[in-house]
């Protein structure tokens, strides 16, 4: 490629970076931005002079800590309830024959097709009667497995070879033991992706957490932030630390699992 | 003896096949396929927090036909896909764009991608700020000559949806590229090289070659985010709340169901819109794969 032409690729392609990073990094400048600054017209693209002042402030100003801790609790007793419950669905339908096996796998699967016009108004519903209104349980739970996840699960274990389970079994393992320290440790890396997707999913999730909790103070960041935003009896600068600390520890995690994250996403809709 | 065993084994194995599926399907029978049951006939309902439930036959669509709320929503839905050519045209440019062997193109892959690996909210939150009057926006627009006066991104009633449809957008496009780039990447490269050396320009070259043989992933992605822009929730809600404002300029399905069924607590008559927003999906979806499979994937076949 000529030096013209790669000049000129390398421009456009900061350009589109610029436009793809941009309202992410005017709200980190806005974070580090003094009061007076904040309305400042022209902008200040680089704050003048840089603080860190509101990054300590907002841990008085508002219940950050709780905010982060409950979308921490969220996403682990919810990633942790999907894995677990689409795993031990998944194996059985993949590996062991039984009565009706067939007829459970497809009508799994079938929930991926019909409509589900109504599903989060009679989940919410249910919630209620099962008194988990108000509750980080009524949050994760009706998520606690996941069609499409277990499809994928189930996909992984059936290519495992048979002679790995017939070994173990001729050294008399049970069922259990060979589930959990043979077939598990074979799918690794579908399990992985569905960690990935799981991760994602309840870190970022919103309306399912307002729907359900009614108490601002049990929100995760996401729904506590549009909900302080939309208060709008808070400076700006403190809503933009709030909103860059929810997204540092997916923007921090993706960095480092790039290539999974990627082939995961993309893959799942090549299939 | 040696029978006895197996019969054994063969119970176990049985007993341990249902113990392991049942704690997942007792949770999916209660909030996947109960939904799905119970979601049709709630439509025909008028289930809410004050009355007692009762069946009240057509009711809810009678409503719904005469609700002008619902029918501002339904064309502001449908207004909403706009924004899904917009999505695919650019997520195509710039998957060719980064499919170069350059140094440091990795770099720029990822981070096209981070937009889509962010919660909705925080890109809501991002953008209303970007979007302000003395913003950001406003002022690169003015500098570049675009713009004459400052505009109100966010209270026009005009402009207000195509300024969420522009976070969209923006958060969409990382995702497209990736498969654009997977699907760029599986097209041998041989059509595009002799097209060259037969002395096509670039663009010809992306016009009739790249894009044609690309038709199978712009059909799919075609109809993830056709679903996508008719479901559209988050952005509408953190950026202009649950009446859509400016005056529901920016009221869709997605926060108009939300709002009957979770403010004015009106199940029935939420179920019933929700109803038939998903049939109309459902439609689209089952025209959509029919039309790709007399067109689009016999390419590879």
């Amino acid at each position: 490629m000529s030096k013209i032409g790669a000049f000129l690729l390398y421009t456009l392609m900061i350009i589109v970076a610029l436009i793809c990073l941009g309202p992410f990094l005017w709200l980190l400048s806005t974070s580090l931005k003094t009061g007076e600054n904040l309305y400042a017209f022209p902008p200040q693209f680089i704050p003048n002079p840089i603080t860190f002042e509101n990054y300590v402030k907002v841990f008085d100003i508002m219940p950050l800590w709780n905010y982060m801790w409950n979308t921490v609790v969220m996403t682990a007793s919810g990633v942790g309830l999907n894995i677990i419950f689409c795993l031990i669905t998944a194996y059985p339908l993949a590996r062991l024959s039984f009565p009706g096996r067939n007829f459970i796998f497809f009508a799994i699967i079938s929930t991926m097709i019909l409509p589900n016009a109504a599903g989060m108004i009679v989940n919410f519903i249910t919630i209620n009667k099962l008194g988990l209104y108000n509750s980080m349980m009524g949050v994760v739970i009706p998520s606690a497995i996941s069609v499409f996840n277990v499809f994928l699960l189930r996909q992984a274990f059936i290519t495992i070879p048979r002679e790995m389970e017939d070994s173990a079994r001729v050294d008399g393992a049970g069922e259990f033991r060979i589930f959990c320290s043979i077939m598990v440790p074979m799918i690794k890396p579908t399990i992985s992706t569905v960690l990935i997707f799981d991760f994602m999913a309840f870190w970022n999730s919103f309306l399912w957490p307002i729907i359900v909790l009614d108490d601002p103070k049990k929100y995760p960041l996401a729904p506590a932030l549009s909900y302080l935003q939309g208060s709008l009896s808070f400076n700006f600068a403190y809503i933009a630390v709030g909103t860059i600390i929810s997204i540092i520890p997916i923007i921090v995690i993706f960095l480092i699992l790039q290539k999974q994250f990627i082939n995961g996403m993309v893959g799942a809709v090549k299939g | 003896m040696a029978k006895a065993t197996i019969t054994n084994l063969r119970k176990k194995r049985l007993i341990f096949s249902y113990a392991m599926l049942t704690p997942g399907i007792i949770v999916l029978l209660v909030f996947t396929f109960y939904p799905i049951v119970y979601g049709l006939p709630l439509a025909f309902t008028n289930y809410s927090v004050i009355e007692d439930t009762k069946w009240v036959g057509m009711a809810n669509f009678n409503r719904m036909y005469a609700d002008p709320d619902f029918w501002l929503a339904l064309q502001n839905s449908l207004l909403y896909v706009i924004c899904v050519p917009v999505i695919q045209i650019l997520a195509i440019l710039m998957a060719v764009l980064v499919n170069n062997k350059l140094r440091g193109v990795h770099f720029f892959r990822v981070a096209y991608f981070i937009p889509v690996v962010t919660s909705m909210v925080a890109a809501a939150i991002a953008w209303k700020w970007v979007y302000e009057e003395k913003g950001v926006l406003n002022y690169i627009l003015q500098a570049l000559g675009v713009i004459k006066e400052p505009v109100s991104w966010m209270a026009l009633p005009g402009i207000a949806l195509f300024a969420a449809m522009g976070v969209t957008v923006w958060k969409g496009l990382g995702y497209y590229m990736m498969i654009y780039l997977a699907g760029l990447q599986s097209v041998p490269v041989e059509l595009q090289e002799a097209a060259r050396i037969d002395g096509a320009s670039r663009w010809r070259v992306i016009w009739s070659i790249t894009i044609p043989l690309l038709q199978p992933f712009i059909l799919v992605c075609t109809i993830m985010s056709v679903m996508g822009a008719v479901r559209v929730f988050d952005e509408i809600f953190v950026m202009f709340g649950p009446k859509g404002d400016p005056a529901g300029a920016t009221l869709v399905t997605g926060v108009y169901t939300y709002k009957l069924a979770f403010i004015d607590f009106n199940f029935g008559y939420a179920a019933t819109v929700g109803l038939i927003v998903s049939l109309m999906i459902m439609i689209f979806t089952i025209l959509s794969f029919r039309f790709n499979r007399r067109g689009g994937m016999s390419y590879y076949e």
